[in-house]
């Protein structure tokens, strides 16, 4: 079960066979998943950022596009980001055309990612249910239902009965929000987040791209006009394309050559209750507040809301917008009362102007832009790699990425899924 | 977030009490501004990590528009000023 990688180290492949191997061993021979390089004079391509979006950039790179002198800067340590700290949702019910049919290509790549990579992600394809609570919002979810079925992604519109039979203990006689119904996609779910951090950074590196850790990027260098490399905290190395992958800290990253970006940043809670028999099958949402909830296996309830609403690059958020969650969680499980929240984290969320991500080139030839994910990361992040690496490797767009451009704000080309206009803190 | 913002007339209130708008460093420009004018005024932000200037509303107080000027990082608040007696306008 041992592989030799291109750069001439041994990979072990994971099996049944080598979990059973290994345990005969005594466990004693397992080895890191990935190497942990001193980085190199020069790279190909520097891509900055290694949450999700960045390794499974380096992995596409390497494996679709047979670019593996690569290198991922990661100012933490792998799994410290958004990738880890997410409530693990996956789903391609979105409405619009930019949208649609990029986060159908995530959900195609989620269901082959384990062997794909190797690695066990978890992909659980439990079915979203979306709760709706009045005839209009009816409406407005058969219209994105068949929007979803014209692109052939799977969609159900549920009656209250269908609802009840899978979801008993939901507060379907609430007075102000009853429940009718929801719409429903049968191959969205939950994915385990740190498992896809890991298995793309072990992906990627088996393929010769270097991860290198608590190396933060403090200045990016110019010379005539192109990206020449970037200074880091563990000195200067150079490159022949720089992609940033930075999430959050996107700003930070695209001050350091001048550009302003339509992004602001804001920081997303999540929580975890103490562990419950299997109570909730599907991941639902709620339709008359912001609420989704998930149980993951360890028997945790994994919940959210909405982002806080002020500008934060702190990995913490405030008590009030605790419980408004809270509150909008008893509203649709009124059983919930009862059960103690464990844990809670706070991201930090690069929030575009139109709640939509972008994928694209800038005004200098040699350096890529990947940002503007707002709270929707998670779900996208093999597509966004996947598409990402397309416009490293060949300098043109995939053809379900082709929207998401830097400029559509001055052409007036917003994808705006939510329709509320140019206020982050609303998306 | 700080759990208290100092208002200008009601002194330290609750910060549930106060809506935040958001950033108070961009200037509306002229009518007939350049149309690259008014695309950094609606899409660009500065975006800082650190000290930033924005708007709150007063909603459940005195209901007026205060500029904070807060960290975005610490969350820490250095100063709150109404906006009009910064000549600001939203």
């Amino acid at each position: 079960m041992i592989a030799t990688s291109s750069h001439g180290e041994s990979i072990m492949r994971y099996s049944a066979f080598s979990v059973f191997l290994n345990a005969l061993r005594g466990n004693k021979s397992w080895r890191p998943a990935w190497r942990s390089p001193v980085p190199k004079n020069h790279y190909d391509v520097i891509i900055v950022g290694g949450g999700g979006h960045g390794l499974s950039t380096a992995y596409y790179l390497a494996k679709e596009f047979g670019i593996t002198n690569v290198a991922v800067l990661e100012k933490g340590y792998i799994g410290s980001g958004n990738v880890g700290r997410n409530t693990t949702i996956i789903r391609s019910n979105y409405l619009l055309q930019g949208n649609n049919p990029f986060y159908e290509l995530s959900m195609k790549l989620w269901e082959g990612l384990e062997q794909d990579f190797n690695f066990n992600a978890m992909v659980s394809q439990r079915g979203v249910l979306n709760l709706y609570h009045s005839d209009a919002q009816r409406d407005a979810y058969t219209r994105r239902g068949n929007a979803m079925r014209l692109h052939g992604v799977d969609a159900d519109l549920l009656d209250r009965n269908t609802v009840r039979q899978m979801l008993p203990f939901l507060d379907f006689d609430n007075a102000r929000f009853p429940i009718q119904g929801a719409l429903m996609q049968k191959r969205g779910g939950t994915v385990r987040h740190d498992a896809v951090a890991w298995g793309y950074a072990r992906g990627a590196d088996s393929r010769g791209v270097d991860i290198i850790q608590n190396c933060e990027v403090t200045g990016i260098r110019r010379e005539n006009g192109v990206v020449t490399g970037v200074e880091t905290s563990q000195g200067f190395i150079g490159c022949g394309k720089l992609a940033l992958a930075a999430a959050g800290n996107s700003t930070v990253v695209a001050d350091m050559i001048d550009m302003k970006l339509p992004i602001e940043s804001h920081v997303l809670q999540a929580f975890v209750s103490e562990g419950l028999k299997p109570f909730i099958d599907n991941v639902v949402t709620f339709g008359a507040g912001h609420f989704y909830v998930s149980q993951s296996d360890k028997g945790g309830l994994v919940f959210g809301g909405d982002i806080d609403g002020y500008n934060s690059y702190a990995q913490r958020g405030n008590l009030a917008t605790v419980e408004h969650v809270a509150e909008a969680g008893v509203a649709m499980i009124p059983a919930l009362s009862r059960v103690r929240v464990l844990r809670s984290w706070g991201g930090v969320m690069d929030m575009s102007m139109d709640g939509s991500p972008i994928i694209d080139r800038t005004h200098i030839d040699n350096l890529y832009l990947n940002a503007g994910w707002c709270y929707g990361g998670f779900k996208a992040t093999p597509a966004s790699g996947f598409c990402y690496a397309h416009l490293i490797a060949r300098n043109q767009p995939h053809e379900t990425a082709t929207a998401f451009r830097l400029d559509r704000f001055a052409r007036g080309r917003m994808i705006d899924e939510k329709g509320v206009g140019s206020q982050p803190n609303l998306h | 977030m700080a759990s208290l913002i100092t208002c200008s007339h009601c002194g330290p209130r609750p910060k549930e009490e106060f809506t935040v708008k958001g950033d108070a460093a961009i200037a509306r420009p002229a009518a007939d501004a350049s149309e690259d004018a008014w695309y950094a005024y609606v899409y660009l932000r500065d975006n800082p990590r650190g000290r930033h200037k924005e708007y709150w509303h007063h909603t459940s107080g005195c209901r007026r528009w205060l500029v904070v000027e807060r960290d975005t990082v610490t969350h820490a608040i250095y100063a709150v000023a109404d906006a009009a007696a910064q000549g600001e306008t939203a």
